[in-house]
């Protein structure tokens, strides 16, 4: 290394096909956002409706890589956040008619507090138990909605009936076309945010805490704190998640959230790849698409075939979406290096 | 000449328009419904927590094979579409959507589950589309003045509760009533129904109201109040588990009342055998449709043909479960309104003909227990008749009765 950087050459730019990888990256995301931006005026309302749907789940996975991905803290909880997050909105919308943008703040902070909360103690809990602890949660919490004590605000068994807004200013969209739209806005700013979270001084703290705590420590990290701040994080994004979520469905309900919920989001977070932010993107299509291919090819065995299409993916792919993405363009620039 | 032929030719096309014109105007379809076939969707559970539900489905399909193997209905074949909704409202509210805007079936029968049908409610009526025949006895589902694309099936809560106060005014007028209730929706429903049925006797006659939450470990407290209140007639308004621990709680405690136990929770196997056959022996409660593990049916042209239907289209179906013989009711029902409508198959003409079912008697409904609606009344099932457990299975007796919350 050191000749070569005495020497004339530069040293070498990760490329593929002469383009570096960076210009590559940029590209796709760019691709991506025009793609994102085509798909309300090209598609059918239910498809427009799916993709939002499928942008939601992203940014709550998002949040649980945040947790499980960068700080390695595992989570089979985070139905109970989102749930949070829809019941805020729905309660804010229903209740007190407060417009629906001024939900998302909301379920953010209250999201926040509650995840940073349950992380303080959860801080004594590592791996598996604190998995469990989380799993406690997620059981706990669509039972606790249904309790007499808060049912004049969450509606019981019966849940929240809340109206899909219309698009603002006299826009000739359609509500779906709208949701959409602002769900993609919604998300590009918590994509931005994440993205520079983990790059920053905090996103290395965090790192470090997953990969090595006691070195972090001695670092002079405050590995305590990270831990519930991320928490909080965590439970922010999937809580604006859960908010979007409950606008876009019109509705929520103790059954909308059950621990079947939190294994979806796991499952879209290890599919995506943790410790990666655009194969979230992936992970929320996932969550939403597959099991509905499943039940095409059999409805008997829909679970059967869901099972197999996911053990399909975890042997193809062991680092997820984003993983593959990765070794392709790593084989690609050493091909590129070989050949020349 | 040649321009006479012309003519004549023209006149005869002329005529033949005349002619087929008002045939042609009398068939009339919305999207889904087209001269060969109709399309219907549904949700079911087919997996997750209610997935045992999942065999109302499978029925209702085997029961459109068996309609289009016989030549469909007025000529044409139904194309049965249902997706797994998992017992989740969002998937619910997503297939719903893919079944309207997708599939674009015709409509969308048995949803199934009060939370599922309320998250599609609004949007099945802003679009304009028939909610038909939902699979939840909740009171809501027959409003057509606020919701005219919306209808239930099965007898709701409330007219169930109005039965029960009905049996009591008739044969224990003086009676001291506990109600043992779920603190929810459908708890109150009964209630409800019962109190009015009641009218202005329930202030007396109830003496006592023992709510309990699902969050509970028991129900054994309340019974315990209810049997210190001196009541003689327990109303036990209970989901399957707290049914069971009601019925052992009252037996253990020697406590022998009047015991009106909901439709809800009235299956020998889930409930009445964990409580103990013996502690149950005696307690009434209310049937609309045929058991099929009732013997006394054995003859019954009506359970004949399920069998053979279940024998021929749905071998692998529970022939002692109350969910085949539920599905093929209500699949019988869908296929009556598709007959009524004749050519004219669109949604306002669906929603008019199933508001306009007249005396309708299926055949694995109890006799005299018949479909009724009208403009006004979306409640198709109201009657029901009330049987009392024997120690082993349970006996019908007195008449049908109607509990009309319309009235």
């Amino acid at each position: 290394m050191l000749l070569r950087r005495t020497g004339t050459r530069e040293p070498p730019v990760a490329t593929i096909a002469g383009m570096p990888l960076t210009t590559w990256r940029l590209t796709a995301l760019g691709i991506g956002l025009v793609v994102l931006a085509v798909i309300p005026f090209v598609m059918k309302n239910f498809y427009i409706f799916q993709i939002t749907l499928a942008i939601i789940y992203a940014i709550a996975i998002l949040g649980l890589n945040l947790l499980t991905g960068f700080n390695g803290q595992f989570s089979l909880g985070h139905s109970a956040f989102y749930a949070i997050g829809a019941y805020t909105a729905a309660i804010m919308m229903d209740g007190f008619d407060i417009h629906y943008a001024w939900t998302l703040p909301a379920a953010a902070i209250v999201c926040f507090i509650f995840g940073f909360l349950f992380g303080l103690p959860a801080l004594r809990l590592e791996g598996v138990y604190l998995a469990l602890a989380t799993f406690a949660l997620a059981i706990a919490i669509p039972q606790m909605l249904k309790s007499s004590a808060v049912e004049h605000w969450t509606g019981g068994v019966q849940g929240i009936t809340i109206i899909k807004p219309d698009a603002p200013f006299g826009l000739p969209l359609n509500s779906d076309q709208w949701l959409y739209l602002f769900t993609i806005i919604v998300a590009v700013v918590m994509y931005v945010c994440g993205d520079n979270l983990v790059k920053s001084r905090t996103g290395r703290a965090l790192i470090a805490i997953r990969d090595h705590p006691i070195a972090a420590s001695a670092m002079g990290i405050d590995v305590a704190l990270y831990k519930s701040l991320t928490f909080g994080v965590s439970a922010l994004y999937t809580g604006v998640a859960g908010a979007l979520g409950a606008i876009a469905i019109s509705f929520v309900a103790p059954d909308s959230f059950t621990f079947s919920l939190a294994i979806a989001l796991f499952v879209g977070l290890v599919v995506g790849g943790t410790g990666s932010i655009p194969g979230t993107f992936f992970g929320g299509l996932f969550v939403l698409f597959v099991p509905n291919i499943a039940e095409q090819f059999s409805k008997g065995l829909a679970g059967a075939v869901y099972g197999i299409i996911l053990l399909l993916v975890i042997y193809l792919m062991p680092t997820g979406a984003a993983g593959l993405v990765r070794l392709i363009s790593s084989r690609l620039v050493q091909q590129g290096r070989a050949g020349g | 000449m040649q321009l006479n032929k012309r003519m004549l030719l023209a006149s005869i096309a002329g005529l033949a328009v005349v002619v087929a014109g008002p045939a042609l105007a009398q068939k009339k379809y919305s999207p889904g419904a087209s001269d060969t076939e109709i399309k219907l969707g549904n949700t079911n559970p087919y997996s997750g927590p209610a997935s045992a539900y999942g065999l109302i489905g499978k029925t209702i399909d085997a029961y459109f094979k068996k309609v289009n193997a016989e030549g469909g209905i007025n000529g044409r074949k139904i194309n049965f579409i249902s997706y797994d909704d998992a017992y989740s409202p969002p998937k619910t509210v997503e297939q719903v959507r893919k079944l309207v805007e997708s599939d674009e079936v015709l409509f969308v029968f048995q949803p199934l589950g009060t939370p599922s049908n309320s998250a599609i409610h609004k949007y099945m009526n802003s679009k304009k589309v028939p909610q038909l025949f939902v699979a939840t006895g909740a009171t809501k589902w027959g409003d057509p003045k606020n919701f005219p694309w919306t209808m239930g099936w099965q007898p709701n809560y409330q007219s169930e509760g109005r039965i029960y106060a009905q049996y009591l005014i008739k044969n224990h007028p003086n009676a001291k009533i506990g109600i043992l209730y779920q603190n929810d929706d459908y708890g109150k429903d009964y209630v409800k129904g019962m109190k009015d049925g009641l009218g202005e006797k329930a202030k007396t006659m109830i003496v006592s109201e023992q709510p309990y939450e699902t969050s509970d470990p028991t129900v054994d407290s309340q019974i315990i109040n209810l049997k210190a209140s001196g009541a003689d007639v327990l109303f036990n308004v209970t989901t399957p588990k707290f049914a069971a621990q009601a019925i052992k709680k009252a037996h253990e405690i020697g406590w022998q009342p009047i015991h009106l136990l909901n439709n809800v929770s009235n299956s020998v196997g889930s409930v009445l055998k964990p409580a103990g056959l013996d502690a149950a022996k005696g307690v009434l409660s209310t049937a609309y449709l045929k058991d099929p593990t009732d013997s006394t049916w054995d003859n019954d042209p009506g359970k004949k043909d399920w069998i053979a239907f279940m024998d021929k289209y749905f071998p692998d179906g529970d022939k002692t479960s109350s969910f085949t013989a539920y599905g093929y009711s209500v699949a019988q029902t869908v296929a009556q309104v598709l007959k009524q409508c004749g050519d004219d198959l669109t949604r306002e003409n669906v929603m008019k003909q199933a508001a306009s079912l007249k005396n309708v008697q299926l055949p694995m409904a109890l006799p005299g227990v018949m479909l009724n609606t009208s403009a006004t009344d979306f409640f198709p099932f109201k009657q029901m008749q009330m049987q009392k457990f024997n120690g082993e299975r349970w006996e019908l007796f007195g008449p049908v009765m109607s509990g009309d919350v319309g009235s």
